[in-house]
């Protein structure tokens, strides 16, 4: 019975399970007509703009198949550049490219691409391949994101994503994606990345896992990643918790990017968002959201920055155990 | 903080089950219809339905009808048939007729009969009728001549003589005359085989049956051969594959036309039929529920062949509870919700085994196809209508393979949903281009988990029983389906997945 847990035991963790996240947290603070902003990347950037969230520069969007012949044209002048689908999710369909040699792309692996690649992979976006329920959808061209150097050895070939889990306008958890090779350059856990839990009050790594299992190093790198750190923690809590006011969903996943020169730039945002954030952090999310649902409402109409100030105050590494 | 349907949730699942409840209750009670399968007898209510253009003028339609027999007993039949009148003739040649003045254009009359599964029938057999010497044209009566001097060498009685001459037409490498005479009898070999017995002065004749199969539709009379020896006479069939375990109903017993109209041309006889479970008491007593009030709302009211189809439609929610059990308790993973269900349905007509050989076949085979598509950079509603052109082309190979190397069982394939099974491969491909093969051997181990599971849910007599003859048994599969709903708990998945946790 090695492989199993005790469903007792998971609960005196904390651990909130997909049942419980789907009809007590989303069901409850996710409105459905407002789903449609977050499912789309492209309406997720034309909301937040307006606001001051900064989100990575687009170059342009493919909609019919017809314009799919001049993508080099649209491609003209950009050396790195990321091609997504506006509704994808777990980052299918994402090519990121980092620099060209001639006529080929390359790819942060190193994989090299040709102009017929990308093509095939613009027009299985427009067909909806990658889309939910498979209805035709946009391919959105943006500027790529350069890791901020600080980053260098905890992650290869891609940018590192910072994933905070957003209740009601607070932010209750934290994690950091480092892609690895296997992850193609991609920060999605499923795919290979490592999850790293943040503490909330300082933003530094408290426990790693990649594939659900734990581990102490980048497993390209051979970084030690209690030794991380995110730099600007408390302005990009603030970001992840203005995205509240800004879409209305009380239960959010922010996904959101360091720039080297650009500073933090939200990268979506995610009305379902996973539960492995727990097992990187090494702790459950029901105690956290618990203390939220109890909250006043004169609590939760403080402002952001009250509310980040709180968050970390309450989930910080001095954590009071919660009782379940 | 409680939401109102917090609480109205457990009032509605208690509402839901227990009108289910009740409404078992009162068709057992009241209806008598046996809650538990077994203590019971085997009814087959059969529908036969007519199909004729009429001429204008009037129109007679005289049509056999089943007379009491050895496995059978007649309880109740009716007919239905707008402007018609209808007589049954009763007698050793029991009839059904339908006359009208004048009917003009497509015409369409129903005739329906329940009959009861027993053994104790003692009537007397029908004489043997009177023998009738075919003459036969040059090239065949030689033939004819040899094939029965053969079988009469190798016999004793008329009966070995039939066994003898069905087996000499049946085999394989049949000898020059044999084949010759197949040929020119194709699709009247009982007629043939009569008439060669009454050529040796045999007394025989070709009667009709009907295979008695659960859910059947349009289904035809199957014509046999029947033979007399002194006052006994056998049955036998003709054909070399026979389905020997499924009961044989005789529909006419005598060599009389099944169906003769005047007045009318284009006609047509087709069969349905169902299978139910009676008590005792309620079969023998002519209890008919011909439903008047709401209460025993059933679809017993509906003719046969909606019946039918309905069967399998009330075995749906079964298969959709059984998704639900696995998604939300145990947390598998599967190709789309409820495709599972559908290839649970199609495994119904397959049988299980030959099912999931077959769907292996058929996706593996596509996605080696599909994987070749993919270079092509195809447009997805291209490449979808190619993937199930190449199902189709794929599964009329295998049915075509397996009927050549005498694999009856794979032509079964072709009760594959063909659409969904393109879809299914062309998620499955998408999976391994994203995600490796792992995830599709997960996912696709999952489907065929849940269809292995719904299909064993659905084709357990005892739930079929249930399904079509309680409607309440509806309204508890959806109390449980909106308690599942409900289900916040940790799924068994969950336990695997957080098992990190213990080292903590
Ligand atoms: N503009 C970009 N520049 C560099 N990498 C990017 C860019 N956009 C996305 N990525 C990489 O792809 C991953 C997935 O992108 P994201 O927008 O979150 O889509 P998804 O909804 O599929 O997860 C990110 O975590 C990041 O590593
Ligand atoms: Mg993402």
């Amino acid at each position: 019975m090695s492989r199993f847990i005790a469903p007792w035991t998971l609960r005196s963790y904390g651990i909130l399970g997909i049942n419980r996240r789907n009809s007590r947290y989303i069901a409850r603070y996710n409105p459905r007509r407002l789903f449609p902003l977050v499912d789309n990347k492209l309406k997720t950037k034309l909301t937040v703009h307006p606001a001051g969230i900064p989100t990575p520069a687009p170059i342009g969007t493919v909609a019919e198949q017809s314009q799919v012949a001049g993508l080099s044209n649209l491609l003209e002048g950009h050396a790195g550049f990321a091609i997504k689908p506006s509704k994808g999710s777990g980052g299918k369909g994402i090519i990121v490219v980092t620099g060209r040699d001639g006529d080929e792309f390359i790819k942060a692996s190193g994989a090299r691409l040709t102009i017929s690649d990308l093509r095939r992979d613009v027009s299985n976006i427009l067909a909806g391949l990658y889309s939910l329920g498979g209805k035709p959808d946009v391919a959105i061209i943006e500027e790529l994101i350069h890791a901020d150097p600080r980053f260098d050895r905890f992650t290869v070939e891609g940018v590192p994503d910072i994933r905070v889990i957003v209740c009601r306008g607070f932010p209750v958890m934290a994690m950091m994606r480092l892609a690895t090779h296997a992850s193609d350059g991609k920060a999605n856990l499923h795919q290979g990345a490592v999850g790293v839990g943040l503490d909330m009050a300082t933003g530094r790594a408290l426990n790693a896992v990649q594939f659900g299992q734990t581990v102490t190093q980048h497993p390209d790198t051979g970084q030690r990643l209690d030794e991380l750190e995110v730099p600007d923690w408390d302005a990009l809590l603030l970001m992840a918790a203005r995205c509240y006011e800004v879409t209305g969903l009380g239960y959010l996943g922010t996904d959101i990017v360091i720039d080297r020169d650009k500073g933090p730039q939200l990268l979506e945002l995610n009305a379902r968002p996973g539960l492995a954030i727990q097992v990187a952090n090494g702790a459950g999310l029901l105690p956290r959201l618990r203390r939220i649902d109890d909250l006043s409402d004169a609590e939760l109409s403080a402002p952001a920055e009250e509310r980040v100030r709180l968050s970390q105050s309450w989930f910080g590494s001095v954590e009071q155990t919660v009782q379940s | 903080m409680r939401r109102p349907s917090d609480l109205a949730l457990p009032g509605l699942v208690t509402l839901l089950l227990l009108i289910g409840t009740a409404l078992v209750l009162h068709r057992h009670w009241v209806y008598e219809v046996p809650l538990i399968y077994g203590e019971t007898q085997t009814v087959w209510s059969l529908e036969a339905r007519i199909e004729f253009t009429a001429d204008g003028g009037p129109v007679k339609v005289s049509m056999a009808r089943p007379a009491e027999q050895s496995d059978f007993t007649i309880l109740r039949q009716s007919g239905a048939s707008p402007g018609y009148g209808l007589n049954f003739i009763e007698g050793a040649d029991p009839r059904a007729e339908w006359t009208v003045r004048a009917a003009s254009g497509a015409q369409e009359l129903y005739y329906q009969v329940d009959v009861l599964e027993s053994d104790n029938w003692s009537g007397n057999n029908f004489p043997a009728p009177k023998i009738v010497s075919p003459d036969w044209q040059d090239p065949y009566r030689t033939a004819v001549l040899t094939v029965l001097e053969g079988a009469y060498n190798t016999s004793s009685d008329n009966f070995s003589f039939a066994r003898e001459l069905i087996k000499r037409f049946n085999q394989t490498d049949a000898p020059q005359h044999i084949r010759l005479l197949r040929r020119a009898f194709n699709g009247r070999m009982p007629n043939l085989m009569a008439d060669i017995l009454n050529e040796a002065q045999v007394p025989a004749t070709v009667v009709y049956g009907l295979e008695l199969e659960d859910g059947r539709r349009r289904q035809l009379l199957t014509p046999l051969l029947r033979v007399w020896q002194g006052g006994k006479s056998q049955i036998f069939r003709v054909s070399d594959s026979p389905d020997e375990e499924l009961p044989l109903l005789l529909w006419e017993q005598r060599g009389a036309p099944v169906l003769d109209v005047i007045g009318g041309r284009d006609s047509r006889i087709r069969f349905s039929m169902i299978r139910r479970e009676e008590s005792t008491y309620s079969a023998l007593t002519e209890h008919t529920d011909t439903g008047q009030s709401l209460l025993n709302f059933s679809i017993h009211s509906l003719p046969v062949e909606e019946q039918a189809m309905f069967k399998t439609i009330l075995l749906l929610p079964v298969g959709a509870l059984v998704v639900c059990i696995l998604r939300i308790l145990v947390g598998l993973r599967t190709s789309g919700t409820f495709m599972p269900v559908l290839f649970a349905v199609a495994f119904m007509q397959t049988s299980l085994g030959t099912g999931i050989v077959g769907f292996v076949l058929v996706v593996a085979c596509g996605l080696f196809i599909r994987s070749y598509l993919s270079r092509l950079n195809l447009l997805l509603v291209a490449r979808i209508s190619a993937v199930i052109v190449t199902v189709i082309a794929i599964i009329s190979l295998f049915s075509v393979l397996s009927y050549k190397l005498g694999m009856t069982e794979g032509l079964k394939i072709m009760f594959f949903p063909m659409v969904i099974l393109a879809w299914t491969i062309e998620r499955m491909s998408i999976l391994w281009e994203e995600e490796g093969g792992k995830e599709v051997l997960i996912q696709g181990g999952g489907s065929l988990l849940t269809a292995a599971l719904a299909y064993w849910a659905m084709q357990n007599p005892v739930v079929q029983h249930l399904t079509f003859n309680f409607m309440g048994v509806q309204f508890i599969i959806v109390g449980l389906i909106v308690m599942l709903g409900a289900y916040a708990g940790y799924r068994l998945s969950e336990l695997r997945r957080f098992a990190s946790f213990r080292q903590r």
